[in-house]
């Protein structure tokens, strides 16, 4: 899996970067408008990250060079300007997701798995960890080929957990990304124990060759066992 | 009181002190100039009878005032010869048109003194005087219709005069109370030739622009700071994820680097809140449409229901009507995520929290100890000490999204319960 990184920061890149070659991808990155445009143009990936605000240029602008290419639908805009405009803007222009600075790496790594999946629409959409197995598209957990049912909330942690295998999903991350971005508020993500403690006993019950681990009181990892 | 009131009492005071003065001068030189020419008139008779009472005798055997008005009476040489003319005031008994019977009547009388071959007489000569008390009276009446009449001219010539000339001022002030800071488009104008309204004009609307200059000022720095924070709290977030993976880290340290993240996160929500507020009071939100208040508040229930039972709390959704209204979606998301949420975290042990749904407004109440200050309620970074890691912007954000479409937000305290009632 081939992923651009177009961000000028050069920090901001670096840490990406490291997350990422995590996943395994290969990463290439561009930090400015015309080192992107040239990349773009002479290579396939499987995903853009794609930065508005760039040197040279606006990442909206390599957009539509992207889209003239028809390789807009795998990008995803990550920009500090949280505006609609922007964002209906990018989605229109073909990308694919618009994620607003600051983000989780757990969340970046969950839109860009989104992309990679929905580029291989002839591919399982679906994902297997030991002798768990994930349907995403018919939103079902399978341990030894057995049904083991979840509700909605169980169902979306434990995906962004596979997702994110091996990674550290803060309580925040997770909390946006399962029950909404509401929390701006309550810094208190103690609540979200309950499903997870649920969600672990259903695991242990199945006897499920994965697990849940608590990281040092500020989120949670999903390894094999 | 209105200037023009004002002035009218000024006027009218100083006007009756003035007509009173006046009317007193007017009176006694008026008195002075009728009895001067009475005395003239006394002196004239007086002539006439001493020419005449030489040839005609009968006219010094006038001992009584009867058909005549004078009485001549014999004296003595020597008074005769130091007599001087007196005019004097006095009454005698007369009767007028007016009067039923004889009464004492003012009169003007001269007394004086004169020879008619060789003998010495004293002359006294009447003259009906002005009845003072009438004079008065007259006057009085007189006076009064002159200050009313004042008064009244006054009254018009201030209503159409003064109106007229203040009109463009009270236009002008019309218009200063409409105008809102950040809301206004156009600086109050006044139309007139009047110099020292023009100069009002010019002195309020250099205020104005300069209030207005640091007004967007202040506005966008808010803004371009929590802009500006986005990235380095997006590398110092995505830097401490990835130094907490590390598995070479001792327990202790990632203990305090998670403490840092939390931090980092909170700094990250009030970024957030400040950018969401800087944006509202810039009207970036003008993405309106028809957005139904019960589904939002269907979805949050929902969203919510596992921090209301962590909390405790109860979370109950009436819906009594269909509340729609045209807004921008994610803020009309916002102003019901705040209030339920606020409502959820700020309660007490076992508490509740009801969403009502009427047709024309959504209530949030939450039971709670004692009633909130009113007045600093949505006032930014207004933190109870129940609510330590809160922003203390989110009652703040609902106020300002309620300002930019014109809501009315109240809050009230009944029977231990909190009540936010937003009328769209």
């Amino acid at each position: 899996m081939k992923v651009l990184i177009i961000e000028d920061e050069q920090e901001l890149l670096e840490a990406i970067e490291t997350s990422l070659k995590k996943e395994l991808f290969v990463i290439e990155s561009a930090d400015n408008y015309l080192k992107a445009s040239e990349k773009i143009a002479l290579y396939d990936y499987d995903c853009i990250l794609l930065d508005i605000n760039l040197p040279g240029g606006s990442g909206l602008d390599l957009l539509k060079e992207l889209e003239k290419l028809d390789k807009a639908g795998n990008v995803i805009i990550i920009s500090a300007r949280d505006s609609l405009d922007d964002k209906l803007l990018g989605l229109e222009l073909g990308a694919d997701d618009y994620l607003t600075k600051p983000f989780h790496l757990a969340e970046l790594n969950a839109r860009i798995r989104a992309v990679l999946r929905r580029k291989k629409l002839n591919g399982k959409n679906s994902i297997e960890v030991g002798n768990v197995i994930l349907d995403i598209h018919e939103r079902q957990l399978l341990v030894n080929k057995e049904n083991v049912s979840l509700n909605r909330k169980e169902f979306d942690i434990l995906n962004y957990f596979l997702t994110n295998q091996n990674r550290l999903v803060t309580k925040s991350a997770l909390a946006e990304h399962v029950w909404g971005d509401h929390y701006d508020e309550s810094d208190n993500f103690d609540f979200i124990y309950y499903q997870i403690k649920n969600l672990r006993k259903k695991l242990s019950d199945s006897k499920a060759e994965i697990e849940i681990e608590a990281v040092y009181g500020v989120g949670y990892k999903l390894i094999e066992k | 009181m209105k200037l023009l009131n004002q002035s009218l009492t000024y006027l009218s005071g100083f006007i009756l002190l003035i007509v009173t003065i006046w009317s007193v001068v007017f009176y006694f030189s008026m008195l002075n100039e009728i009895k001067s020419s009475i005395d003239e008139e006394l002196e004239n008779h007086k002539r006439l009878i001493i020419s005449k009472a030489e040839s005609d005798t009968t006219i010094i055997q006038q001992r009584d005032f009867d058909e005549r008005n004078y009485v001549i009476r014999e004296i003595g040489r020597e008074p005769a010869l130091s007599f001087r003319n007196r005019y004097i005031d006095t009454l005698v008994y007369m009767q007028d048109d007016d009067d039923e019977e004889m009464e004492l009547e003012p009169v003007r009388m001269l007394v004086t003194a004169f020879e008619n071959n060789g003998l010495y007489y004293e002359l006294k000569i009447i003259n009906p005087m002005l009845e003072e008390d009438d004079l008065i009276k007259d006057l009085f009446w007189f006076v009064l219709l002159l200050y009313i009449v004042l008064v009244i001219s006054i009254i018009l010539i201030n209503n159409i005069i003064l109106r007229k000339l203040w009109k463009p001022f009270y236009e002008f002030l019309g218009q200063l109370k409409n105008f809102r800071l950040g809301n206004s488009k156009n600086l109050p104008v006044i139309e007139t030739r009047t110099k020292e309204f023009n100069d009002l004009n010019n002195t309020v609307n250099s205020l104005l622009e300069n209030s207005i200059e640091i007004y967007e000022q202040q506005k966008q720095f808010i803004g371009n700071a929590s802009h500006e924070l986005q990235t380095p709290l997006a590398i110092v977030t995505s830097k401490l994820e990835l130094l907490l993976e590390q598995n070479t880290l001792k327990e202790e340290e990632a203990e305090h680097i998670a403490g840092i993240l939390k931090l980092i996160e909170r700094m990250v929500k009030l970024n957030k809140s400040l950018l969401l507020l800087a944006k509202i009071e810039n009207r970036q939100f003008l993405n309106n449409s028809i957005v139904s208040f019960n589904k939002i508040a269907r979805q949050l229930t929902t969203d919510l229901e596992d921090l209301a039972s962590y909390k405790n709390v109860s979370v109950e959704l009436h819906e009594r009507a269909e509340l729609q209204a045209e807004l921008d979606p994610a803020l009309a998301t916002i102003i019901v995520t705040n209030l339920v949420k606020n409502a959820i975290v700020h309660n007490s042990e076992n508490g509740a929290v009801s969403i009502t749904i009427l047709e024309n407004s959504l209530i949030v109440s939450n039971t709670g100890a004692r009633e909130l200050d009113k007045d600093s309620i949505f006032e930014r970074f207004n933190k109870t000490d129940q609510n330590i890691n809160g922003s203390g912007l989110g009652l703040s954000i609902v106020y300002a999204i309620c300002g930019l479409y014109n809501y009315k937000i109240s809050y009230s305290f009944k029977e231990g319960k909190h009540y936010f009632e937003v009328v769209i």
